[in-house]
């Protein structure tokens, strides 16, 4: 089954006048229980293509299907709570919420799910000790390190058990060790049954904990091994185009 | 999501307290100003409200306010006295007549001539004497406010010695002695109010043919003090209100023909202007630093309605507390100033002015912000 399935995905912006298309056709599949990262040089079109799968944004063209459901043709109030429901956000600059503690950011989801706080601040306090951090429960996001921050907010795109992790630059900020840490956490906290992720990245340390990689480059996906039926495992070769290091 | 709006306003600890600053201020003004401004309408007719037995007020129909008086001929009085439904009649003095202090000053009081037999129209309540004493030959009573700062002296010391009883003053080259301090309602010229009998006025006063200022009417039980208006106006051709209709008069007065309103209502327009400013622009810049928070919630499912009411609740509430801390201050401003000479009245109408103004202020500041979260692209959250 797939999580993710897209195809002729176009999307274009206005910009001075002119149509700029930041997606122009692409097709992408993510198979349940992997873990895909997307790679490209900067304005491929990567947070475009994130943004319409996870509903925030609609294409022009084209179908995207998240776990079989056509985001577009949802209703507004659908979509979110579609989105609410089923997907969760890790970004590049954390966006916790800066005067939540870290218990409190990691129970938003849940909130905005309708949960009622003393529950939700439970399963946020379960969450977090399962990423390490049962301690610093009461710690505000500037009293953590980067590390911690973005445990955290993995924390938060975890609570309400979503189907769907959408990932932005999760470890572009993070030191190698860090990096590594919460790739490995990512990996084994997310990809239970039924779950898949979906990483942008441009950090070549962690392309080992893909399951796929597929490469983007003016707004197509150059190589989609899901599609290629190409191995899962990207090579190891230094000259292979699933490891050839974004632009 | 209350909880977590809550957070996010406290959270910006200089933002919040701008907020709140700007509204306690608005708030402040909104109330401080107009308290002072129903204090002074209010004693624009504080006298008609210190003299409580009659119904009806009679007087010459060019009389625009309390203290515009046109003397009438004594005769008005018997006049009046035979309009059918008239119960009683009484005349009153009112005229302002040099006082010559002890220390050789001289100020210009307020003097109230009362019915010889009757003593009807006397001061609210006395504090020291009795209304009767005014029988007593040359006597007179004094307001408090009166006796303790206009017609006070100062002692070697500097202190502030109050006209008490038993003392002299010489009223338009005539001896008065004090027989009582009375607690009156201060006029809006707080000047000393002097109280002495009809016949004794006449005699103080400057030498002039009519001397008659108003008379005093109790309506006949059963008999409608509006209705008698309209009859003592049809018999006499005076003009005769109810003691409320006299007030309205004054008040009126006040209102058309002088600045007051025009001066306290720029103050409260001002007020409302800088309150709504400071916090308007504080609060939109409080939303425009959280909006990638606010983008954060959209993305992970928060709807607009949503956010919306999250931005009316941290509007909301910086609005009651700028609200409360404004009214506190104009409380305890009153409290501060109630034994002083400024006026300062705080009816409850008056909350409910200021409270409408402050909330009016969130709204706006609210709306403002609302505009720009509504159409907040929730995709910016992945842009660093």
């Amino acid at each position: 089954m797939m999580a993710v399935h897209c195809r002729n995905l176009t999307k274009g912006y206005e910009a001075g006048g002119q149509k700029v298309m930041a997606l122009r056709g692409v097709n992408l599949d993510i198979p349940v229980g992997q873990l895909m990262m997307l790679v490209g040089p900067s304005g491929c079109g990567k947070t475009t293509l994130i943004s319409v799968i996870a509903g925030i944004l609609d294409q022009d063209e084209g179908t995207c299907e998240v776990y079989g459901v056509d985001l577009k043709s949802l209703s507004d109030h659908d979509k979110l709570a579609f989105r609410a429901k089923n997907i969760g956000f890790v970004f590049q600059a954390y966006n916790l919420l800066p005067s939540l503690t870290a218990q409190e950011n990691a129970a938003v989801p849940l909130i905005i799910n309708g949960v009622k706080r003393p529950l939700a601040l439970q399963a946020a306090a379960n969450m977090l000790d399962r990423v390490g951090l049962g301690q610093r429960l009461t710690s505000m996001p500037s009293q953590l390190s980067g590390g911690q921050q973005q445990r955290v907010a993995i924390a938060r795109s975890l609570v309400h058990d979503p189907k769907l992790i959408v990932c932005d630059e999760p470890t572009s900020a993070l030191d190698h060790d860090t990096g590594h840490r919460v790739m490995e956490l990512l990996k084994g906290v997310a990809l239970d049954a039924g779950k898949a992720l979906i990483i942008v990245t441009h950090d070549e340390r962690i392309f080992e904990f893909a399951d796929t990689i597929a490469h983007m480059d003016d707004g197509n996906i150059l190589r989609n091994p899901s599609l290629d039926e190409a191995p899962d495992v990207p090579s190891n070769e230094p000259n292979s185009p699933l490891r050839q290091p974004p632009c | 999501m209350s909880y977590i709006a809550i957070r996010m306003l406290m959270g910006d600890r200089s933002k919040y307290l701008g907020i709140i600053m700007g509204l306690t201020f608005a708030s402040l003004i909104m109330t401080q100003q107009p308290a002072i401004f129903v204090g002074l309408m209010t004693r624009s007719f504080s006298f008609i409200s210190d003299v409580g037995l009659p119904d009806i007020w009679v007087m010459d129909p060019k009389v625009q306010f309390v203290d515009d008086v046109k003397p009438l001929q004594d005769t008005e009085l018997y006049r009046v006295r035979g309009v059918s439904g008239v119960d009683w009649a009484m005349p009153l003095y009112k005229g302002l007549i040099k006082a010559r202090l002890t220390n050789g000053n001289f100020q210009t009081c307020n003097v109230i001539g009362l019915d010889d037999a009757t003593l009807i129209g006397g001061p609210p309540e006395m504090l020291e004497g009795r209304l009767e004493d005014l029988r007593r030959a040359d006597s007179v009573i004094v307001d408090r406010d009166g006796a303790k700062e206009k017609l006070g002296l100062k002692g070697p010391d500097g202190q502030a010695i109050p006209l008490k009883v038993g003392d002299l003053l010489e009223l338009n080259d005539h001896r008065a002695i004090v027989v009582g301090i009375a607690k009156t309602t201060r006029t809006f010229q707080s000047q000393p109010v002097v109280y002495t009998t009809y016949s004794r006025a006449k005699n103080m006063a400057p030498r002039e043919r009519k001397l008659l200022s108003f008379i005093l009417v109790k309506a006949k039980p059963g008999v409608d003090p509006k209705d008698l208006t309209r009859t003592i106006e049809s018999h006499t051709g005076l003009a005769a209100y109810t003691q409320k209709g006299f007030q309205d008069l004054t008040y009126n007065y006040y209102m058309k023909n002088t600045g007051i309103p025009i001066n306290f209502g720029i103050s409260v327009a001002l007020g409302f202007l800088v309150g709504a400013a400071i916090a308007g622009q504080t609060f939109y810049s409080f939303t425009l630093e959280n909006l990638r928070q606010f983008a954060v919630l959209k993305a992970m499912g928060a709807g607009n309605g949503t956010l919306l009411m999250m931005i009316l609740l941290q509007a909301f509430i910086v609005g009651i507390i700028g609200y409360g801390l404004g009214v506190g201050l104009t409380s305890v401003f009153g409290w501060a100033m109630r034994n002083t000479i400024l006026s300062f009245r705080f009816p409850w109408q008056l909350l409910l002015f200021s409270g409408v103004g402050v909330m009016l202020i969130c709204l706006m500041a609210a709306g403002i912000s609302i505009r720009k979260v509504m159409t907040l692209e929730p995709a910016m959250v992945f842009k660093t």
